[in-house]
C-alpha cells in the first residue's frame, strides 16, 4: 500500500536538480558582491596609500618639526603646518563647545512633551533640513549676511576686552571667530538628531519610575533620561567633531586664510583643509608633498575620532530590553 | 515618631525645584529656537536674494568671465548640466557597487569578520573629509592623466563624488536589507528559489523604498560637495557639446558659487546668490522626496 503511494507521487511529482547555469549564476553573484564590499576597503586603504605616499618627501625631510613650526614659505622651501593645525582643532573644539548645549538643548525640548507633538516633529524636520544644505552656500550667506551682522558685536566684545589675548586684535572681516559660529550651524544638526534619536531610545519604564519617587522633569532628565542615552549622544558629538575637522568650505570662505599664527580668535587663520583648498591647486613639487602631509594629519585625526565615536557608543551602551 | 506633614500636596510655582524647573524649560525652548534661526535665516536670504535674480536667461546663459561686463555675468546653465552630469556619473558607479556591497552584508555574511570589517570600513570611510577625497582622486586621476591624458575632468569630478555617496548607500542598503522579515527567505528557499533568485525577486523590491531614500540621500548630499570638485573637475564656462568634453574641465552650481562669491564684482556675486537658490531647491527638494519614499509601504522596526 506504502509503496504504491510513493509510486504514484514519484510519477506526478519529480525532484527538480538545479541546473548548472543557475549554480553559475548563483556563485557569480556571490563573488560580485564580495569584490563589491570589498571595494570599501581598497578604497580606504588606496586613499590612507596615496597620501601617505605622496607626503613621504616631505616627511622625511620634515619630520615632526611639520607639526610645531608655521611658516608656510614656497620660496625658501620651509614648510609647516603648526597654524593650520591648531586653527583645524581650535575651531573644531570650539564650535563643539557651543553647540553641545544648544543641540542636546533642542534634542531634550522636541523629545520632552512641553509643547504638542506636531511642533515639536516640525523643529526636528527644520533641524534636519539644516543638515541638507550645502556647506558652500552656508559660506556665502556667512561671507554676505553673518559676518557684517556680527562684526559690530565682536567690535564690542574687542574694544572691553582687548587685554586678552584671545580678543586682541581688531574683528576686520574674514577671521576664526565666523568660521567657528557657521561650524555651530553645520554641526548642530548631527548632534541634535543623534541626541533626539538616543533621548527617544530611553524606554519611558525609567521617566516613570523617576516621576513616582518624585522627581521633577529636570531632575529625571539630567539624572535618569540623559545618563541613559549618553553614549549616543557622545558618539553624535564625536562624529560631529570628525565633521567639524574635515569641514572646508564654509570655513575656506569665511576664516581668511592666513597662515600667520595669531592667539586671536579675531585674526585670519587656516585650517587643514582651507588650506588644501587654497593652495593645492596651485602647488608644485615639494609644496604638493607638504599639502599631502597635512592632509594626511587631517586623515589620522579624523579617523582617530571616528573610531573613538564608534568604540564609545559600544562601550557605553546600555541595553533595554 | 511623626510622620504628617504640614505641607500642601498642590503645586506651588514658587517652590525652589519649581522655579528651576521653568528657568530649564525656557532655556530649552531658547535652544531649540537658536537652532532652528540659522536654517529659517538661510533658506530665507537663499529665496529672497537668490530668486530674485533667476529669469530664465541665468538658468541657460554661459557665465562671463569675471570683470569684463560689470552689469551683467551671463548665467549658471553650464553649472546646472555640470553637477547633473557629476552626479549621474557618481551614481552610476556608487549605486551599483554600493548596493552590492550592501547586499554581501546583510545576506552573505551578516555578522562575519570580514563583514564586521567592511562595516566598520564604511564608517570610516563616511567619516573621511571630503577634501580628502578630493586630494585621492588628483593624486591617482588627474596628476597621472589616466584617463586617456585628460587632467581635469568632470569624470574625475563624478569618481570623487562617488567615494563620498558610496558608504551611506552600503550602509542604508545594509539596514534595509536586515529588516526584511528571514520568514520571507525561508519562504522564498521553500519554493526551491536559488539565492540569487531569492535576493533580486523577494528582498531586494521588499526593501526597495528603503534603499532609494538612501541613495536619494547619498545624491543630495553629493550634488551639494564642492570640495571634491575644486581640484578635479575645476571650473568651466561653457556648455558642454560632446561626449568628448566630458574629459575635460566642467563647471558645477557649487564650485560656481564658491568661486564667485569671492569675486568682488557684483554681478558675479548676484549669480552665486542665484546658483544657491536653484542648489538649495533642488537638494531640499531631494531630501523631502526621500523622506517622502522612506514612508512607502518600507519595513520599519516597530511592524517587524
Amino acid at each position: 500500500m506504502l509503496h504504491s503511494v510513493d509510486k504514484a507521487s514519484k510519477s506526478k511529482f519529480s525532484l527538480r536538480t538545479r541546473p548548472t547555469s543557475e549554480k553559475l549564476v548563483d556563485i557569480g553573484f556571490k563573488n560580485i558582491v564580495v569584490a563589491m564590499a570589498s571595494m570599501v576597503a581598497v578604497v580606504l586603504f588606496s586613499i590612507f596609500a596615496v597620501v601617505y605616499y605622496e607626503s613621504t618627501e616631505s616627511i622625511s625631510r620634515y619630520g615632526l618639526r611639520f607639526l610645531f613650526s608655521s611658516s608656510w614659505n614656497p620660496v625658501t622651501d620651509e614648510y609647516g603646518a603648526f597654524t593650520a593645525i591648531y586653527g583645524t582643532l581650535f575651531t573644531s573644539i570650539a564650535s563643539l563647545l557651543i553647540a553641545i548645549p544648544l543641540g542636546v538643548g533642542t534634542a531634550i525640548f522636541i523629545t520632552e512633551n512641553i509643547i504638542p507633538e506636531y511642533i515639536r516633529n516640525v523643529i526636528g524636520i527644520m533641524v534636519e533640513l539644516l543638515a541638507a544644505i550645502p556647506s558652500v552656500v552656508l559660506g556665502l550667506w556667512a561671507v554676505f549676511i553673518m559676518e557684517p551682522f556680527i562684526r559690530p558685536f565682536l567690535n564690542i566684545i574687542y574694544e572691553i576686552f582687548g587685554f586678552i589675548p584671545f580678543f586682541s586684535t581688531q574683528p576686520l572681516g574674514a577671521g576664526m571667530m565666523p568660521a567657528i559660529l557657521i561650524l555651530v550651524v553645520m554641526i548642530l544638526p548631527i548632534i541634535t538628531s543623534i541626541s533626539k534619536d538616543s533621548l527617544n531610545q530611553v524606554p519611558s519604564k525609567l521617566r516613570q519610575a523617576a516621576y513616582g519617587i518624585g522627581a521633577s522633569r529636570w531632575t529625571t532628565i539630567f539624572k535618569v533620561i540623559i545618563p541613559a542615552a549618553i553614549s549616543g549622544i557622545t558618539g553624535g558629538v564625536l562624529l560631529s567633531l570628525g565633521r567639524a575637522m574635515g569641514e572646508t568650505m564654509a570655513v575656506t570662505m569665511i576664516i581668511g586664510n592666513s597662515n600667520n599664527f595669531s592667539w586671536s580668535i579675531f585674526s585670519p587663520s587656516y585650517t587643514i583643509s582651507s588650506m588644501l583648498a587654497n593652495q593645492f591647486g596651485e602647488a608644485d613639487g615639494s609644496q604638493v608633498s607638504s599639502l599631502m602631509y597635512a592632509a594626511l594629519i587631517l586623515m589620522i585625526l579624523t579617523l582617530l575620532v571616528n573610531v573613538f565615536a564608534q568604540w564609545i557608543v559600544k562601550k557605553l551602551s546600555l541595553k533595554y530590553q | 515618631m511623626n510622620y504628617t506633614s504640614q505641607k500642601s500636596l498642590t503645586y506651588n510655582p514658587s517652590l525652589t525645584r519649581n522655579i528651576g524647573n521653568k528657568a530649564l524649560t525656557i532655556i530649552s525652548a531658547l535652544f531649540a529656537i537658536i537652532s532652528v534661526l540659522p536654517l529659517i535665516l538661510v533658506i530665507s536670504y537663499v529665496l529672497i536674494k537668490g530668486g530674485s535674480y533667476i529669469n530664465l536667461e541665468t538658468l541657460i546663459l554661459e557665465p562671463e568671465p569675471p570683470g569684463d561686463d560689470l552689469l551683467s555675468a551671463g548665467g549658471i546653465g553650464p553649472a546646472i548640466t555640470g553637477t547633473f552630469i557629476m552626479a549621474v556619473i557618481a551614481s552610476i558607479i556608487s549605486i551599483p557597487v554600493g548596493v552590492g556591497g550592501g547586499i554581501y552584508l546583510a545576506e552573505y555574511s551578516k555578522s562575519g569578520k570580514f563583514a564586521k570589517f567592511i562595516r566598520f570600513g564604511s564608517n570610516v570611510l563616511a567619516g573621511v573629509p571630503s577634501i580628502i577625497a578630493g586630494v585621492f582622486i588628483y593624486a591617482i586621476i588627474v596628476s597621472t592623466k589616466i584617463l586617456f591624458g585628460s587632467m581635469f575632468s568632470g569624470i574625475a569630478g563624478g569618481i570623487s563624488l562617488s567615494i563620498l555617496m558610496l558608504p551611506t548607500i552600503i550602509k542604508t542598503t545594509d539596514e534595509a536589507l536586515k529588516l526584511v522579515p528571514n520568514d520571507m527567505r525561508r519562504a522564498a528557499f521553500g519554493v526551491g528559489a536559488s539565492k540569487f533568485t531569492m535576493i533580486t525577486n523577494i528582498t531586494l523590491p521588499a526593501a526597495f523604498s528603503s534603499i532609494s531614500t538612501g541613495i536619494l540621500l547619498a545624491l543630495a548630499r553629493a550634488a551639494g560637495e564642492t570640495a571634491p570638485l575644486i581640484f578635479t573637475a575645476l571650473f568651466s564656462r561653457y556648455y558642454i557639446t560632446s561626449f568628448d568634453d566630458l574629459f575635460y574641465e566642467m563647471g558645477s552650481l557649487s564650485v560656481l558659487i564658491y568661486n564667485f562669491a569671492l569675486e568682488p564684482y557684483e554681478a558675479q556675486n548676484q549669480l552665486a546668490w542665484a546658483a544657491s537658490f536653484i542648489l538649495v531647491v533642488v537638494l531640499l527638494s531631494l531630501n523631502i522626496l526621500s523622506r517622502w519614499i522612506g514612508t512607502l509601504g518600507s519595513f520599519s522596526k516597530n511592524k517587524v
